[in-house]
C-alpha cells in the first residue's frame, strides 16, 4: 500500500498551467475541484498527444473506457433493479412510466390512415442501451394496451451481454418474449452497424447516454438511423435546478449511493462511478446544444425536469426533407 | 533536513505556498475528527482507501453487521464491519501491541503480505506433518480455501493502522490451522471468540452474536466447551498479532501452541461426524422398530 503522490492536496493552490500536464491516478479529485474542471471538455488532449477522457472523476485514455463502463455493468447487472429501486427509491420507475406516456407509441391500426398499397405499419422503435429492457416493456405494452398496436416492435441494443442477458431473462416473463416483437442485439451505440439508415420511427436511451465515450458520435448515429419526421428521446440524470435541494442531493448521492452498492452489491466503486458520472454529465442547457448540433429541431425548451431536475427528458425531431433545422 | 513523511511535506508546502486552510484535515487524527463531508473527502492515505465521515461509518457498521449476520457468506461486509467498528481506539490499541513487542514492530516495518504468491503452497505440503506450514496447507485443501480470499482494507485511516488489520484478516487463516476448528458456522463462531479475547476487536465480538443462529446442540457446545475455551486461552496467550507465520511454517505445531499459551480445542471435526453418525444410527433403530411394527400388524 504505497503512500501515492499528494497532487491533488495541491490542485488548488497551484495555477492550472503547472499541474496539467500531470494526470492525477490514484486520488480522487474533490467535487469542488470538479466544477473548475467542468469548464473544459470532456475529452482532451495531452502535450503528448494521448486523447483521454473522464471515466467519473478520472481521467483515462479514451480507449480504455469502453472496457472499463463495460466492468462496471457486467459487475451491476444482476442487482441491477434492486439497486435502481435503493439509490432512487423506487422514483425510477415513475421518471419511465411518465417518458414512455410521453411518448405515446403506436398508431391504432383502425384510426390511422394506411398508405394506399399496403397494410398499416407499427413503429420501429431503437431502445439504446437499454439492456434490461426496462423501457421496451413499457413501449410495447402501451402500444399493445392503449392503442391495440401489435405490430409495433422495439429492437433493444446494448453494448454489454450481461445485460443483455438479463434483459432476455425478463423478456420471459412479458408476452413479447418469442414474438417478434421484441429483440435483443449486442451493438455499440456510436457504430450501430447492423441498424440502416432511416428506417428507425423512435429512437429511446434512458439512463445510458452518460456512460458514452463520445456522446457527440452516439447523437449523430441516432441522427443517422431516424427516418425524417422521426424522433430522438432521453431520459438521463441532469443537473438539479434547486440550490438547498442540490445541496443534499449531493450528499445522498456521494455518501449514501456508494455505501448501499457496498452493503447490497458488494460493490462500491461501481456505484461511486455512477455518481460520478452523474455528475461529470452536461447540463441540461449544453445536452439540448449536443443535441441540436447533431442536426436534431428541438421542440420548445428542448427539455423536461422530472423531480426537480434529478432526471431530465431531452427530445429531438429529426427534420424532413425541405424544412430547415434552427 | 528535508521533510519525508506526508505530515511534513504537506506542512513545508504549507508554509511554502503561504496559503493557510482552516479546515485541512489532520492525517493521524482524521478518524477521530471529522472535517469532511461526503463532497469534499481528502486525498486516500494508501491505493484504495476511502475515508468516511462519522455518520457513513456508523451506517457502514450497522448496515454491515446486520446483512452478515443474516447472510454470513457475505465476507466483505464482514471486512467492512470489522474496518468500520475498529476505529478510533480499538485498532490503535492492536497496532500499538505489535508496536510493543519486538517481533510486532519487525511485522511493521517489514510489512509482509500473506497470500498465494508469497506463500509457496507446493513448498509446504512437502514440510512434515508435525510442522505449522503442513496444517495449515492440509486445512486449506480439507476446506477447500485459499489465501487470497481476503479483502484489502478500505475504511482504516491510519496507513499503519490500515496494515495492521490487513495483517489480522490474513492471518485468521492460521487461527484456524493452529487450533484446528473448521470454517463450518460453529468452528467460525468459537474462533472469533476466541479472537475476540485477544485482539479485543469489536467485529470479532458481534459475531460471537451469531451463536444465536446455531443449531440447540451446537449452541450447547459453544457454552460448555468452546466458548469457555476461546476465553481462557485467548486472554491468557500471547498476542496472536505479534507471530511471524511466515518465520513459524517449520516450527512443530504443538510447541508453537505451547510457546503461545494456546490449548488445542476438543476436534470439532471428529464431534460433529460423530454426532452425525449416532444421529444415523438411531435414526435407522427406529425405522427398523417402525417396520417391525408395522410388519406384526399386517401379519395378523
Amino acid at each position: 500500500m504505497a503512500i501515492p503522490p499528494r497532487i491533488a492536496l495541491f490542485r488548488r493552490r497551484i495555477p492550472q498551467s503547472i499541474v496539467r500536464p500531470v494526470i492525477v491516478r490514484h486520488c480522487r479529485c474533490f467535487s469542488s475541484c470538479l466544477r473548475d474542471a467542468q469548464q473544459q471538455k470532456s475529452t482532451s488532449q495531452l502535450d503528448d498527444g494521448l486523447s483521454t477522457t473522464y471515466f467519473g472523476f478520472e481521467k483515462i485514455a479514451t480507449g480504455l473506457k469502453e472496457a472499463r463502463v463495460g466492468a462496471v455493468f457486467s459487475s451491476v447487472a444482476s442487482s441491477y433493479d434492486t439497486m435502481n429501486d435503493l439509490m432512487s427509491l423506487g422514483v425510477h420507475r415513475l421518471w419511465k412510466d411518465y417518458f414512455v406516456r410521453g411518448l405515446d407509441p403506436g398508431t391504432n391500426p383502425l384510426s390511422a390512415s394506411p398508405p394506399s398499397n399496403a397494410l398499416p405499419r407499427g413503429w420501429n422503435i431503437l431502445d439504446v442501451a437499454g439492456g434490461t429492457g426496462d423501457i421496451a416493456f413499457r413501449l410495447l405494452d402501451h402500444a399493445s394496451n392503449v392503442h391495440n398496436d401489435y405490430t409495433t416492435r422495439v429492437t433493444v441494443t446494448d453494448i454489454n451481454l450481461d445485460m443483455l442477458a438479463e434483459g432476455r431473462k425478463r423478456a420471459l416473463a412479458t408476452p413479447y418474449a418469442r414474438s417478434s416483437r421484441l429483440s435483443f442485439v449486442e451493438a455499440n451505440a456510436e457504430n450501430l452497424v447492423n441498424i440502416p439508415d432511416n428506417s428507425v420511427d423512435l429512437y429511446t436511451v434512458a439512463f445510458g447516454i452518460r456512460n458514452f465515450t463520445n456522446k457527440e458520435k452516439a447523437l449523430r448515429e441516432a441522427y443517422r438511423v431516424l427516418r425524417p419526421g422521426g424522433a430522438f428521446a432521453c431520459l438521463e440524470f441532469s443537473k438539479v435546478n434547486n440550490t438547498a435541494f442540490d445541496a443534499a442531493y449531493q450528499r445522498w448521492s456521494f455518501g449514501a449511493i456508494p455505501l448501499i452498492g457496498q452493503l447490497v452489491a458488494g460493490d462500491r466503486d461501481s456505484y461511486q462511478y455512477l455518481v460520478e458520472s452523474i455528475a461529470q454529465f452536461p447540463n441540461q442547457t449544453e445536452f439540448k446544444d449536443m443535441i441540436m448540433d447533431a442536426g436534431f429541431i428541438v421542440p420548445g425548451r428542448g427539455w423536461e425536469d422530472l423531480s426537480m431536475g434529478i432526471a431530465a427528458i431531452h427530445k429531438g425531431i429529426k427534420p424532413v426533407e425541405g424544412s430547415a433545422p434552427q | 533536513m528535508p521533510p519525508h513523511n506526508p505530515v511534513q511535506l504537506s506542512r513545508a508546502a504549507t508554509r511554502v505556498l503561504a496559503v493557510q486552510s482552516p479546515l485541512k484535515p489532520h492525517p493521524v487524527l482524521l478518524s477521530s475528527w471529522r472535517a469532511f463531508s461526503v463532497l469534499n473527502r481528502p486525498p486516500p492515505a494508501y491505493e484504495g482507501h476511502v475515508p468516511l465521515t462519522k455518520l457513513e461509518r456508523g451506517a457502514l457498521a450497522i448496515g454491515s453487521a446486520l446483512i452478515s449476520l443474516a447472510n454470513p457468506r457475505r465476507a466483505d461486509l464482514i471486512a467492512a464491519c470489522g474496518e468500520a467498528t475498529a476505529q478510533p481506539y480499538f485498532i490503535q490499541r492492536l497496532r500499538n501491541a505489535m508496536l510493543r513487542h519486538p517481533t510486532g514492530r519487525r511485522i511493521l516495518r517489514d510489512r509482509p503480505r500473506l497470500s498465494s504468491t508469497t506463500l509457496s503452497l507446493p513448498d509446504l505440503r512437502a514440510l512434515p506433518s508435525n510442522t505449522l506450514g503442513h496444517a495449515y496447507v492440509t486445512w486449506l485443501d480439507r476446506e477447500g480455501v485459499s489465501p487470497d480470499t481476503r479483502d484489502a482494507v478500505r475504511y482504516i485511516d491510519d496507513e499503519e493502522a490500515a496494515y495492521a488489520m490487513q495483517r489480522y484478516r490474513e492471518c485468521h487463516d492460521f487461527y484456524h490451522a493452529l487450533t484446528g476448528l473448521p470454517t463450518v458456522r460453529e468452528g467460525e463462531v468459537a474462533l472469533k471468540a476466541f479472537e475476540f479475547a485477544n485482539t479485543l476487536l469489536p467485529m470479532a465480538g458481534l459475531a460471537v452474536g451469531a451463536v444465536f443462529t446455531l443449531k440447540k446442540g451446537e449452541r450447547r457446545r459453544f457454552w460448555d466447551v468452546y466458548g469457555p475455551w476461546a476465553i481462557r486461552n485467548g486472554v491468557s496467550a500471547e498476542e496472536m498479532i505479534n507471530v511471524y507465520w511466515e518465520e513459524e511454517l517449520e516450527t512443530d505445531v504443538d510447541e508453537l501452541r505451547a510457546r503461545l499459551g494456546i490449548e488445542k480445542p476438543p476436534d470439532l471435526r471428529d464431534i460433529r461426524k460423530a454426532e452425525r453418525e449416532k444421529r444415523k444410527r438411531e435414526r435407522e433403530e427406529r425405522e427398523r422398530a417402525a417396520n417391525l411394527v408395522a410388519r406384526r400388524d399386517t401379519a395378523r
